[in-house]
């Protein structure tokens, strides 16, 4: 436990001192441009709880986080279910992996910011074009992994299934899923990291709601307190939601001392 | 020396209607390295016969790159032989199957099951009922003393223990004919003296029939009843031999190593000259 309290005390010596340098240097520069951290501090307060400004942007926080979280996990899981099936196929069936790998690494260098301006033809103005991008941003990373983990999946434990017994249809069960697991953590973690990393993007489409469109509102009112403080709120459920993942890898994965995070 | 040590190089049909387990026939191999122009035909094996009876401890002995592994695999059914048949009880093999248990080298063992998971694995592939394969899983587990380890995973167990669950999960899918492929030759020498003993153990509670390979002639001689000498480039069996050592054998003592020289022999003579025996 006290270990732990340490290790904990380690990891917050290097936010604080940014704060303190972000602090000292506004008060250097007398700055109007950058809000110093307390500022910042008063209006996370009041994006929570209200009672310090009492502006439209008061107690606002948690409908913001609400749409944002909807769709960053309704592209993440979209790309799961598209990305995690076609990636098993891709990895284990050769007629399948000659026809769509070319395509998919073909599309795969366009950055997903790329895509905004189609995604607004597609789907508008609103959150389905901002759970497309999420979707995008997610699905390689999950598509590469689990086709990696699939094609890795070493000969001699198909050798050792199938002296034991085990049948060809059975092996993709007991064999190629849970091999491949590792590596398919990685890819959702990774998916799951950029989806969140987009979302900010995908929000800037003119959505009402969400904590990108906070940032947005923060940025054409010349509010910077509220930028900085949408873009902690962003770093700390990012953050939360990342070690939510790690837990469950770390459970799933036990067997495998390499893929403890 | 003579009457431990008895060439019996022609295959003679056994006697009686005792039927082999293991019968090889013309058994050729021939594998294509490269592609194009570059490509070399290797000849891996030429013109094997060999029959194994049922209980024999058999010890494919040879260099590395005589083609004892390759057998050894055709054996399995994890490759098929480009000339020959071979067939267990007359039937021919074609799949890798549990009746023919293989040990590798590298262990193959499931990282993410337990060890007694891993040890179940076989039985209940075969679809035998639950409760069942608890029992037998317990079984073997503690057959090869590994109780105290029977939910640690494969990473975190010795090279010796994790050889101990690939025999034990062969040995609980009653598997016939015990294929080993070099299964000590990664452990240090005190482990892989314990699992020597211990496999011997097993072999003589269940009559097992076992076909190892090894490139040690003090393993060979240690462990078998039969070596089959093998030499490469085509590899072939050069020599069939019969180990009457008494048991438990004793590597230390004057018999004990009037065969190992004798056999060390065999196989240097089928080496280039100048070549030591591996």
């Amino acid at each position: 436990m006290a270990a732990h309290a340490a290790a904990v005390a380690r990891a917050l010596v290097v936010p604080a001192l940014l704060v303190l340098g972000w602090h000292a240097a506004v008060a250097a520069t007398g700055t109007k441009m950058v809000p110093p951290p307390l500022d910042v501090a008063r209006t996370l307060w009041d994006l929570c709880a209200g009672g310090i400004h009492d502006d439209p942007f008061s107690g606002s926080i948690f409908g913001h986080l609400w749409a944002s979280v909807q769709r960053v996990y309704g592209g993440f899981f979209l790309a799961v279910a598209a990305a995690l099936p076609l990636g098993l196929l891709i990895g284990r069936v050769p007629v399948i992996r000659e026809m769509l790998d070319p395509t998919l690494q073909a599309l795969r260098p366009i950055p997903v910011t790329a895509w905004l301006p189609l995604s607004m033809i597609f789907f508008g103005l609103g959150p389905k074009a901002a759970i497309f991008l999420v979707f995008l941003g997610a699905f390689y990373p999950i598509l590469l992994n689990t086709t990696f983990g699939v094609r890795a999946v070493e000969t001699r434990l198909f050798e050792a299934a199938a002296m034991l017994g085990c049948s060809s249809s059975a092996m993709f069960r007991k064999v190629v899923l849970p091999a491949a697991m590792p590596s398919i953590f990685t890819g959702l973690r990774l998916g799951h990291g950029f989806a969140w990393i987009l979302i900010v993007v995908g929000e800037m489409t003119g959505v009402p709601q969400g904590l990108g469109a906070l940032i947005m509102d923060g940025r054409s009112l010349a509010r910077t307190d509220l930028v900085i403080a949408g873009m902690l709120v962003i770093g700390v459920v990012g953050y939360a939601s990342d070690r939510v993942l790690v837990a469950l890898n770390n459970r799933a994965l036990q067997w495998n001392p390499q893929h403890r995070v | 020396m003579k009457e431990f040590l008895t060439g019996s190089t022609a295959i003679e049909p056994s006697t009686g209607p005792k039927r082999p387990i293991l019968s090889v026939r013309g058994v050729s191999k021939q594998f294509t390295i490269g592609a194009g122009s570059a490509a070399t035909r290797i000849d891996a094996l030429h013109g094997i016969d060999v029959e194994v009876q049922k209980g024999e401890f058999v010890c494919l002995l040879g260099a590395s790159g005589c083609g004892k592994s390759t057998l050894l695999r055709i054996v399995a059914g994890f490759e098929q032989p480009s000339e020959g048949a071979v067939t267990m009880y007359g039937a021919p093999i074609v799949a890798p199957g549990p009746e023919r248990g293989m040990v590798f080298q590298d262990y193959g063992l499931f990282p993410w099951l337990t060890v007694r998971e891993n040890i179940a694995f076989g039985p209940r592939e075969r679809g035998i009922a639950r409760s069942h394969v608890d029992a037998i899983a317990d079984r073997f587990t503690g057959m090869v003393g590994l109780q105290k380890f029977a939910s640690y995973y494969p990473a975190q167990l010795s090279g010796g223990m994790k050889q101990r669950v690939a025999i034990a999960r062969v040995l609980a899918n009653d598997c016939e004919l015990l294929l080993m492929d070099e299964p000590f030759g990664a452990l240090d020498a005190l482990t892989r003296e314990r699992l020597q003993a211990e496999l011997l153990d097993i072999w003589q509670q269940t009559r097992l029939t076992v076909l190892f390979v090894t490139h040690s002639v003090e393993e060979a001689v240690f462990l078998a009843n039969r070596v089959l000498v093998m030499s490469a480039g085509p590899g072939r069996i050069s020599d069939d031999i019969r180990i009457d050592l008494p048991r438990p054998r004793d590597v230390s003592s004057p018999e004990f190593n009037d065969v190992r020289r004798a056999l060390t022999g065999r196989l240097t003579s089928h080496l280039a000259p100048g070549v030591a025996p591996g």
